[in-house]
């Protein structure tokens, strides 16, 4: 097999490099991902009312602190947003930049819920509590796994965009984790609403 | 240190497993060093192993397949000898807790690892062929899909060996599955094979999806596609719907058992019965993952050799999408008896009646394809007829099932064991080795013996009746699944006829094998020279056989739905153009990397050996960034040694012709 090598891998028929092709996959994962996400989310609304004599959400959440929680990673969204205008502008130090402040505010929102578990397993309140308490700590669990794979992720693409300027793979795979943080701020929104805000009420 | 793991978990006691071992180790020690001896290690890393080539995943994939079918077949036959001894007095040869984990073994492989990995490796061999495509849309996640499975395939066979396997059926049903009634670490080799082989399906699942969607040669619309593309399709959407939630199942499961959890269990507010409610949500649009592909195998099986196109292809899309939607609203008819009400029932009953409707569409375009044509009784076409029988008893069997009233008598009992055996056997396995007869020449160049495999196809279509026949009156009769033993005599003679019927169909794989055997001995007698050994239809038969690795060197122009037909019915050669350089993944061994970290983790995983699982992750995690690295990831074949295979290729079609 001779075969010559690629030195002209971004022209225009070198089809592997498409983006289109990997946004479309990358889609289809989220889709995936969202499953497992609605699962979880039918799990817990099956289980919420199974406390088995242990603590209740109304008892356990308070709303503010999660509050808190929710504007770090809306605001987090957002640095992001700035993150992939400097993209598109073709600034690649501001793109550094702004990944590294959405890690920052992403990092703060884990450390917010780690503490958050801490107490909670600290009072007696842990998963193996009761059904209510699985189904809540693997579900929030779950999602901040996630932010924690989207962190490590963050860090790698500043390295990239650092090492290899924003060249058509940097650029691609920065629109991935772009989908990939927007999707977890949507499902934090759902967590919200539906562990939290309805738990409380 | 070793977490549970310890040398007792070796089961030295027991004959028949050391004695399976004994074959394997030796079996393996053999071929291992038949590899060494003849210098084949390098030639199997660099062009199998780390290969991106679609077609040569799909080879190792249905490799993988036939080789489980063995195994899966072994724990099949010991079951029927068992229930063929044990009546009455006699206690037959296997112990209850043996015998527990060889029926939860066969269930699993049968479907997880030998039937998915056929299923999958057809689809990689075909369909980029099929849609004129070079490759498929990522072909190093491909390559990681095929390790990933091999994995699970790994822990599976480990299991025999080291520990036990679950003993708990093969959805490893809660509350029996939690630590309390299952402590061994079965159940845990269950859920990190699946979990780690499941991982490999869905990257799979959306790999296809993107192949289909985008890389169709130019021209191509959705309704050209042959068939069977549109059923990989929609299998592989149906992957993508369902995978994940199987996932998430057993994840909850794995909470259960690893941290204390109490999703399923009976204290603490944990309810079982939403385990067995998610794990059908994913379980009957397995189903239709398994036979669709097989359908569009049938389908274009049965028209190329009627030498005609398909009858109503339009209402054939129309009524496998349907399949696909329908098949998400179903689930319930598992579980009639949970006591969810008679309105609900209804409503499940109702939706899986539905179902029989487009799969009668199906059944009637098959016929009228045949009608009038010049059928030509090939291997293929043996298997298909035998298939169009067999799958209309199984289907009316489950429609009878379909009844909630009549499911209440025959839930969990030898009836069910039949109706799916009837769907799958007669559906899924008869359309693989269709399959497999009729693309074999496609993926290795020559065609399969035929009288052999007509051979085996009616030792397969015998012994299938004799094997479950029986059954379905067991069923009747009032005969429950998954018995070691049974004290009414009056059972004995009909199971003693389903092993005469097990022993039948072993003579029809054996015959597989043989027919494998000599083809392969006798291949330079039955050369495929010109690619298109049966007068086929549709793309993947304008290339050579085997194709060259880049597919095709001029990727052609759609304009109908038989556009290889009716190109060559207008006396159309095959454009002999100016060649260009062709762009072309390179291999990677990142795939086999990672899939061995992924071993490293699971198996650290089922015996609690935490370093051990930590080194898997970090590894599986480090190599996938480090790969992301890699810039140097294509490569372009130049004009030239395109022009050099495509003429050698030519010269040879002259000679034939
Ligand atoms: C080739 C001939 C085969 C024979 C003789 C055979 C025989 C059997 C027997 C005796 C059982 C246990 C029935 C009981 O519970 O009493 C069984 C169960 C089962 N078989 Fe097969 N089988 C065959 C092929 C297959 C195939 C091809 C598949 C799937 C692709 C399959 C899937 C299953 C499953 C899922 C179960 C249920 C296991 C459980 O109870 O958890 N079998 N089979
Ligand atoms: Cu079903």
């Amino acid at each position: 097999m001779s075969t010559t090598v690629a030195t002209h891998i971004h022209d225009a028929h070198a089809h592997h490099d498409d983006g289109s092709k990997t946004l479309l996959g990358f889609w289809i994962y989220l889709m995936s991902d969202c499953l497992i996400f609605s699962v979880l989310f039918a799990t817990f609304g099956v289980l919420a009312a199974n406390t088995a004599g242990g603590p209740s959400g109304k008892e356990l959440f308070e709303l503010p602190y999660v509050f808190g929680e929710t504007m770090l990673l809306l605001i987090s969204s957002f640095t992001f947003g700035g993150a992939m205008l400097a993209m598109n502008a073709g600034r690649k130090n501001q793109v550094v930049a702004w990944l590294l402040v959405t890690f920052v505010f992403g990092a703060g929102f884990i450390g917010m819920e780690l503490y958050e578990f801490a107490k909670l397993i600290h009072e007696g309140a842990g998963p193996n509590r009761s059904a209510f308490l699985s189904a809540y700590f693997t579900l929030v669990g779950t999602h901040g796994l996630h932010v924690t794979c989207g962190l490590i992720w963050i860090l790698i693409m500043t390295h990239m965009v650092a090492r290899f300027g924003l060249d058509g793979v940097v650029k691609r795979r920065l629109s991935c984790l772009s989908l990939f943080w927007h999707f977890l701020d949507l499902v934090w929104i759902c967590v919200f609403t539906f562990v939290y805000l309805r738990g409380v009420l | 240190m070793f977490g549970k793991l310890s040398l007792d978990a070796v089961p030295y006691h027991e004959p028949i497993i050391m004695g399976t071992l004994a074959i394997i180790v030796l079996g393996g020690i053999a071929v291992l060093a038949a590899i060494t001896r003849y210098g084949k290690w390098g030639y199997l890393w660099k062009e199998w192993f780390t290969s991106v080539d679609h077609k040569r995943i799909g080879v190792m994939y249905i490799i993988m397949a036939l080789v489980m079918l063995l195994r899966g077949f072994a724990d099949a036959i010991m079951m029927r000898l068992q229930q063929a001894l044990a009546s009455n007095d006699a206690a037959g040869y296997l112990p209850p807790h043996h015998y527990d984990q060889i029926f939860t073994a066969h269930g699993v492989i049968m479907i997880f690892f030998m039937a998915m990995p056929f299923i999958i490796g057809l689809m990689n061999i075909i369909v980029p062929l099929q849609i004129g495509a070079r490759d498929v849309a990522y072909p190093f996640l491909n390559s990681l899909s095929f390790w990933l499975s091999a994995v699970g395939v790994i822990l599976i066979m480990l299991s025999m060996f080291v520990g036990d396997f679950a003993a708990t059926g093969w959805l490893a049903y809660p509350p029996l599955s939690e630590l309390g009634y299952s402590p061994t670490v079965g159940v845990d080799y269950y859920i990190w094979a699946l979990q780690i082989s499941g991982l490999g399906t869905t990257l799979t699942g959306i790999n296809f999806i993107v192949t289909i969607l985008r890389m169709r040669a130019p021209g191509m619309s959705l309704m050209q596609m042959p068939v069977f593309t549109w059923t990989a399709l929609v299998a592989n959407v149906l992957i993508v719907a369902a995978f994940p939630v199987l996932t998430a199942t057993l994840a909850l499961l794995t909470a259960d058992r690893y941290l204390d959890m109490h999703f399923f269990t009976n204290e603490l507010g944990g309810n079982a019965m939403m385990y067995i409610n998610l794990i059908w949500v994913w379980g009957h649009p397995e189903v239709y993952i398994l036979i669709l592909p097989c359908f569009g195998a049938f389908s274009e099986i049965i028209s190329t050799f009627s030498g005609k196109p398909l009858f109503g292809y339009k209402s054939m899309v129309y009524a496998t999408v349907s399949i696909g939607v329908l098949s998400f609203m179903v689930w319930l008819h598992h579980f009639f008896t949970m006591g969810s009400g008679a309105n609900v029932n209804a409503f499940f009953g109702i939706m899986t009646m539905i179902i029989s409707v487009p799969t009668g569409v199906k059944l009637f375009n098959w016929l009228f394809t045949m009608y009038r044509g010049r059928i030509r009784f090939t291997a293929p076409v043996y298997w298909t007829i035998g298939f169009m029988v067999t799958f209309v008893i199984g289907g009316v069997t489950g429609v009878l099932m379909a009844v909630p009233a009549a499911d209440f008598v025959l839930h969990n009992s030898l009836f069910l064991i039949a109706h799916f055996h009837n769907v799958i056997i007669g559906g899924v396995v008869f359309g693989c080795i269709a399959a497999m007869n009729f693309w074999f020449p496609k993926a290795f160049g020559f065609t399969l013996n035929e009288k052999l495999g007509k051979a085996s196809f009616w030792c397969w279509l015998v012994g299938f009746y004799l094997a479950f026949m029986p059954v379905y009156v067991l069923g009747f009769k009032g005969m429950t699944r998954r018995m070691n033993h049974y004290a009414n005599p009056e059972w004995h003679p009909y199971l003693v006829v389903a092993f005469i019927g097990a022993v039948v169909i072993m003579a029809g794989i054996a015959l597989t094998v043989l027919q494998l055997a000599v083809s392969i001995k006798d291949r330079k007698k039955n050369l495929d020279l010109t690619g298109d050994p049966w007068g086929g239809r549709t793309l993947e038969w304008s290339t050579s056989s085997p194709p060259p690795f880049y597919n095709f060197a001029h990727v052609p122009k759609i304009t109908s739905l038989e556009h290889y037909w009716d190109e060559k019915e207008s006396g159309k050669a095959a454009q002999v153009g100016r060649y260009e350089d062709i762009h072309m993944p390179r291999n990677t061994g990142a795939g086999v990397i990672i899939a061995g970290f992924g071993f490293l983790l699971t198996f650290g995983l089922v015996w609690h050996i935490w370093w051990l699982a930590i080194i898997g992750l970090a590894g599986m995690i480090g190599t996938f960034i480090a790969r992301s690295y890699d810039r140097d990831v294509d490569y372009y074949v130049s004009a030239k040694e395109v022009e050099r295979i495509e003429s050698a290729h030519f010269t040879q079609m002259k000679e034939v012709a």
